[in-house]
């Protein structure tokens, strides 16, 4: 007959604990991953609505090329490293609330 | 073959890289005895390594010469490809990279076994890691063909493929995984150094990108100036003329241009010649936007799906290395990216007569390969030492993620077939000597499958490959991670239905395309070419079946969530503590915690 062990009660193992943490990175993941898809999926819109301003040329490019060819990339190189700074924030925020959910309860 | 054509430096400096490559190998296969060194190096890679072996092993022969190839010949449109390519990380940074690093398994059907205490999913998970693997090792073997055809003139492209995939098997089998990692991070450098330099000159020789590209006149341009402007200095900024076969300027340069529009066009061929206008100007462009999307969603979620990268995540020593990692590959990779585009520019305004090879070794692929052979007629020999740089750069390319492919493709069907499934019982050397003919199987059903495959264009099968990945293995890992309702069946039926519908719409357009070949494949193939009409009767089926990611991943989505909500009795009874596992910090030890339970019975 195996035993319960003792920790199954504890904060850390709480349905309250895992559905705050759940709900925290899923929610800081989208906020980033809506920066990237309102780019990704707007720029074809753009394209399709407004050829005209996308064909305007700078320095030799076009906006649309310079935009999917060029500017993208740092765009996305931002919104990662927010995404890290902040997550590895929460992450130490998880712990401190894990050790202060311990410590209400014992 | 003629001898007198092999140009000297080029042949130097693909051999140096091939034995640099190879000699590494060997010595690293030396210290690698244990298993566990063979499937994940040691586990102890730090970010800077890990980082430029993940980014080496990444930048295969799509990237380097397919997206060039790519973008001159289609253009715009092809740019979505690089992009996605390095955004597409941000997915798997943003979803997948910390929860799977915590949970901690050697493969993805470790994951899949683990996540819902099921050998038989795990099975399921295998399969895929092969055809994912399979459809990205056809475009590394094009790279092969090409690159060899390239420096050994007349050498047919199948013994391309041949040598090098028996040289690169040969390396895996002896060295397994190890090995790899030192090796990919040093190609990394290798293939950046090889894309950028040459890239570099030309643009000082030829002009800048932004000016090469100013030569393509956009629809608006051509009807507002009738006459083209003569740049100040015609000697240096010259611009030979199009064949014609190749996509006109306006097409070339805006999007919706002849890669998206391709399905669109060859319908208003059939029809009647009255009816042709209206039906292009009804549905070419919103047809090429469908095409668009279903392409980016493709790319994006293949890239948070690829079996052979995720595994790199597991030499990491813990979840806050792997989001590190996760940041300098995007850096390093999306640095490299912006290389490739320009070769495509300047081969549309310099060398236009790729556009008239045939489709193979001759064609717009190969175009990092050869355009930097135009500087010899004003430097001499460095035009062909630049050249000899792009070839050692194609080499690495393909060879790494070839090498990459077989360790993923070898380790689930040794590791989880026979490690896990046939043979449990086997000894850690019986394991290692059934890696090895493993990878002797694998390499050698990927060569054979290469030798069809050369009227394909490299940068299109890469992208299948992605779709593939992107209807199975991404809906399996973003869902797993995020959604505690999913059940066995769910995650199977959906991953199943999703990729392998991806699968046969791939196989679809391949065999109608090879059926189009004027050399031998379109007589192999022929039997499909009937196909071709029934595009041409339905061009939204076509793009549909060409990219069939827009609808794939939602069809996958969807079953894993309706068939898990009805299977619901069956949702692992220890789901909370694996949900932890996933997304509780590290520091917690509830890793730990979960390994004791799990070793205590018997499973």
């Amino acid at each position: 007959m195996s035993q319960s062990p003792p920790e199954e009660t504890d904060f850390i193992h709480s349905e309250e604990f895992l559905h705050g943490l759940m709900k925290h990175q899923l929610k800081l993941s989208i906020s980033c991953a809506a920066a990237f898809l309102l780019l990704l999926f707007g720029l074809p819109l753009f394209n399709y609505l407004a050829p005209e301003f996308m064909a305007r040329r700078v320095g030799g490019f076009t906006v649309s090329w310079l935009v999917l060819g060029v500017l993208f990339f740092p765009y996305v190189w931002i919104i990662a490293r927010i995404f890290i700074t902040r997550s590895m924030a929460l992450e130490d925020a998880e712990v401190r609330n894990a050790a202060e959910g311990n410590k209400r309860q014992s | 073959m003629n001898f007198s054509e092999i140009d000297p430096w080029i042949l130097a400096f693909a051999g140096i890289t091939v034995a640099v490559t190879l000699w590494m190998g060997f010595r690293s296969s030396k210290s690698s005895k244990s298993a566990s060194d063979f499937f994940v190096a040691g586990r102890s890679v730090s970010v800077g390594w890990n980082a430029s072996a993940i980014s080496g092993e990444y930048l295969s022969a799509a990237s380097f010469m397919g997206i060039a190839g790519m973008v001159m010949s289609s253009g715009y449109d092809a740019l979505w490809y690089p992009v996605c390519y390095a955004c597409g990380y941000l997915f798997l940074l943003l979803f997948i990279a910390g929860p799977l690093r915590r949970f901690g398994a050697y493969t993805i059907p470790d994951f899949a076994e683990g996540r819902f205490d099921s050998p038989l999913f795990r099975r399921i998970a295998v399969c895929f890691v092969l055809f994912i693997g399979f459809f990205y090792t056809m475009p590394q073997m094009k790279g092969a063909g090409t690159a060899l055809s390239y420096i050994l003139p007349g050498l047919p492209y199948w013994v391309g493929v041949v040598v090098v995939g028996a040289v690169i098997t040969l390396n895996v089998a002896l060295g397994g995984m190890k090995g790899i990692t030192l090796i990919q991070a040093v190609q990394y450098w290798i293939k950046m150094f090889a894309i950028s330099t040459p890239v570099f000159v030309l643009l000082s020789v030829y002009g800048g990108y932004g000016e090469n590209l100013a030569m393509n006149q956009s629809a608006a341009e051509a009807a507002s100036k009738p006459a083209i402007v003569q740049p100040a200095d015609p000697a240096e900024m010259q611009r030979k003329a199009l064949p014609e076969k190749a996509p006109k300027d306006d097409a070339w340069l805006a999007p919706f241009g002849p890669l998206t529009t391709k399905a669109v066009k060859s319908a208003a061929a059939a029809l009647p010649v009255e009816e042709r206008a209206p039906f292009l100007a009804k549905n070419e462009k919103p047809f090429s936007l469908i095409y668009t999307f279903s392409l980016i969603v493709a790319l994006v979620c293949g890239t948070a799906g690829l079996p052979h990268i995720l595994v790199r995540f597991y030499t990491n020593p813990d979840g806050v290395a792997a989001k590190k990692t996760t940041m300098w590959v995007m850096i390093l990779i999306g640095v490299f990216y912006v290389f490739p585009p320009v070769f495509g520019v300047l081969g549309r305004n310099l060398m236009p007569e790729l556009y008239t090879g045939l489709a193979g070794v001759k064609g717009t692929d190969a175009v990092v390969l050869r355009l930097p052979t135009l500087i010899s007629q004003k430097y001499g020999v460095v035009g062909s030492i630049l050249s000899g740089i792009t070839c050692a750069g194609a080499f690495a390319a393909f060879m790494s993620t070839f090498s990459g492919l077989l360790v993923s493709m070898t380790g689930a069907l040794a590791h989880d077939v026979y490690g896990r499934m046939l043979r449990p019982n086997s000894t850690p050397g019986e394991r290692m000597r059934m890696f090895k003919w493993c990878a002797v199987l694998i390499g050698s059903i990927s060569v054979v499958l290469g030798c069809f495959v050369e009227p394909l264009e490299i940068n299109f099968m890469v992208g299948q490959a992605f779709a593939i990945a992107a209807a199975s293995y991404f809906p399996l890992l973003f869902m797993s991670v995020w959604w505690r309702g999913m059940t066995m069946k769910g995650a199977a039926a959906g991953m199943l239905t999703g990729g392998l519908c991806a699968l046969l719409a791939a196989t679809a357009t391949n065999v109608s395309n090879l059926s189009l070949d004027k050399g031998a494949m379109g007589k192999i193939f022929s039997g499909f070419a009937p196909l071709n009409d029934f595009w041409a009767a339905h061009p939204l089926l076509r793009i549909l079946c060409e990219q069939p990611a827009i609808w794939t991943v939602p069809l996958a989505i969807f079953l894993m969530v309706v068939v898990s909500k009805a299977t619901r009795s069956s949702v692992p009874k220890d789901v909370r503590m694996k949900m932890l596992v996933l997304h509780a910090p590290e520091a917690l030890g509830l890793k730990q915690e979960y390994i004791q339970e799990h070793q205590g019975p018997a499973h």
